[in-house]
């Protein structure tokens, strides 16, 4: 392996066909110039709503501990997603693709490429396994209103693995016209890099406001599914070696925690599989965590130590999405109540959680449990 | 006479099938270990490696199949699988098992030319190689170079791929292997036109259903692409 490596991990492992994409893509990537980076920051302030602010909580936390929370929940549409699918958007149109497919597993990063596909004015498809669209309805019918074809996916575990791997055989057999808006820092090289680029503006601003409040929080957690948001923040504090960097994985997804090395949707990296390297189903109620595999950068960064990682359980997230609801007035997504729970009982101080996304989504699954 | 390569996926039949279809004509066989997510194989071999693998057919049980298949056939024999497998198991130690299991060569979907160079398979080039990659892959492979006819997946097609034609030329002018075009290739007829450009020609997706109705049905469908391929 030559490109696009974390350590023993990353890589590009597809079929040929994809390969010359690929290489286009990461061309056009390292072509970008000042233009695109104006018109982010533009579509950031006035179409995100960056910066999104740090609140700190009032009631949430226990005593004796502070814990703040990067309102990524805030965002436009709900969810960090957002941050990529307009950067990847941009960079879509400067490589003259009309169609945009992408996968998604909470509906977040499908409304996300929905929302920016309408914005540009190009044909969206969005794979979504048909589990998924089940426990995540409000977000398939917001798909559909902003004009997007949203493509069950009926086989196998019928989640977000099974998506994304529609997707990319949906890339493969379209790859002319077709720009893959891959929603993680996942898949072949140079999407893990380019993803985390297009994140890390959550852990600029971040680091920036911490200093505004007076000091670098003492660990900055977040949840981890493919592991875009946490990279995003992360990517703020990665040289702060004194600031504990903490990822929480769903405990029936726990690709860092329980994984063993293999490869998925083009990447090498941790993963839940067997040891003839067929990969395992991954449980969780939160279907942005429901992911048997992690972006290969988390996976060396656990190999380093410099990044920590830890599960939380179903009932756990649940308990602090409860929780966060009561004290606080602010519903979090289910996949950043898991963050929320390991952040309650984190040995650390003054506590950084990143609060990717909201939970209107979740309300129906919340219920029904 | 052009070389007329047979897809199986391996499983407990596999022996018996891959005797058809050497008997009938198949110069090669291509055996199948499954992968639970096969990025490169359309609907009809996804199916098949579900089944495969709901009826065990873990690395060492496809080793097994090999060495059945090998009992019974003299022609090349070449696994054709996934990454994961060989991450798990480890890529030399897969290698060698292989080979001494009776496997002739490998082909590993989604490891491209350029990956893992120490490791000696067969090379897919497609229709969106550019040129430098067609002489990439050329230089990497072991003994012939598999053109994907297709900008797609495994799957049986309407109609032989038009990118064929300009795929064969733009490989002939950077390599003297031989060329095997696969993927979408299902009739006598696809069979025939394919052949008249490339060297030999792989069936895949419809060798797999049609192996789904025993060795006698599959015996007859490869005696009909070999009659084309005269
Ligand atoms: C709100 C929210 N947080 C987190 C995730 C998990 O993704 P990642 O780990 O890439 O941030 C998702 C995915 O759908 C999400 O919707």
């Amino acid at each position: 392996m030559s490109t696009g490596l974390y350590g023993a991990y990353g890589g590009r492992y597809v079929p040929e066909t994809l390969i010359p994409a690929l290489e286009e893509l990461e061309a056009g990537w390292r072509a970008l110039g000042e233009d695109f980076h104006q018109e982010l920051a533009e579509l950031q302030r006035t179409y995100i709503g960056r910066p999104t602010p740090i609140y700190e909580t009032v009631r949430f936390a226990p005593e004796g501990k502070r814990i703040l929370l990067k309102r990524e929940d805030l965002c436009h549409t709900g969810a960090h997603k957002i941050n990529n699918a307009v950067g990847q958007a941009l960079l879509a149109q400067r490589l003259g693709k009309r169609r945009i497919v992408a996968e998604t597993g909470a509906g977040q990063h499908g409304v996300a490429t929905a929302t920016v596909c309408a914005r540009f004015g190009v044909e969206c498809v969005v794979y979504m396994g048909s589990e998924d669209m089940r426990r995540q309805a409000p977000n398939v019918e917001r798909m559909k209103l902003l004009g997007a074809e949203v493509q069950p996916v009926e086989f196998g575990t019928r989640t977000l693995k099974e998506a994304t791997s529609e997707a990319i055989r949906d890339w493969i057999s379209n790859v002319e016209t077709t720009y893959y808006l891959i929603g993680s820092v996942v898949g072949p090289h140079p999407y893990p890099e380019l993803v985390r680029e297009l994140q890390s503006v959550i852990g600029r601003e971040a680091r920036e406001q911490s200093l505004e409040l007076g000091r670098l929080p003492d660990a900055v957690v977040a949840c981890v599914g493919g592991g875009s948001n946490a990279i995003g923040i992360f990517a703020g504090f990665l040289d702060d070696t004194d600031v504990r960097l903490v990822g929480v994985e769903a405990e029936g997804a726990a690709s860092l925690g329980s994984g063993r090395p293999g490869v998925l949707h083009g990447a090498r990296s941790s993963l839940l599989a067997d040891e003839d390297g067929q990969i395992a189903d991954a449980h969780s109620i939160s279907a942005g965590l429901d992911y048997p595999g992690v972006g290969p950068e988390h996976a060396h960064l656990r190999d380093t130590g410099r990044a920590s990682y830890v599960t939380a359980t179903d009932d756990e997230a649940l308990a602090a999405f409860h929780r966060l609801a009561e004290t606080e007035g602010i519903i979090p997504a289910l996949e950043s109540s898991h963050a929320l729970a390991r952040a309650l009982d984190l040995d650390a101080e003054l506590v950084l959680v990143c609060l990717s996304g909201r939970g209107d989504k979740d309300l129906a699954e919340v219920l029904a449990h | 006479m052009k070389t007329l390569v047979v897809y199986l996926m391996a499983g407990g039949e596999t022996p018996a099938l891959a005797e058809a279809a050497v008997e009938a004509g198949a110069d090669i066989v291509e055996i199948g270990f499954p992968f639970s997510d096969p990025l490169a194989d359309g609907p009809v071999i996804r199916r098949a490696a579900e089944r495969a693998l709901a009826e065990g057919m873990r690395t060492r049980a496809c080793l097994e199949c090999l060495v059945a298949v090998r009992e019974r056939v003299t022609t090349p024999l070449i696994p054709m699988t996934y990454s994961s497998l060989l991450e798990a198991y480890g890529y030399e130690r897969f290698a060698d098992d292989a080979r001494a299991a009776g496997a002739t060569s490998l082909i590993v979907a989604d490891l491209p030319a350029g990956e893992r160079p120490d490791l000696r398979r067969i090379q897919l080039v497609a229709p969106t190689s550019t040129d430098e990659r067609l002489r990439l892959a050329a230089g990497e492979t072991d003994g012939w170079l598999y053109l994907v006819t297709v900008t797609g997946t495994t799957g049986a097609r309407a109609e032989l791929s038009p990118a064929l034609a300009g795929l064969v030329e733009r490989a002939r002018a950077v390599t003297e292997a031989p060329l095997y075009a696969g993927f979408g290739i299902s009739t006598p007829d696809h069979a025939r036109a394919a052949a008249e450009l490339a060297d030999g020609v792989v069936v895949g997706s419809r060798a797999v259903e049609v192996a789904e109705e025993g060795p006698g049905a599959l015996g007859e469908y490869v005696a009909s692409l070999r009659e084309a391929l005269r």
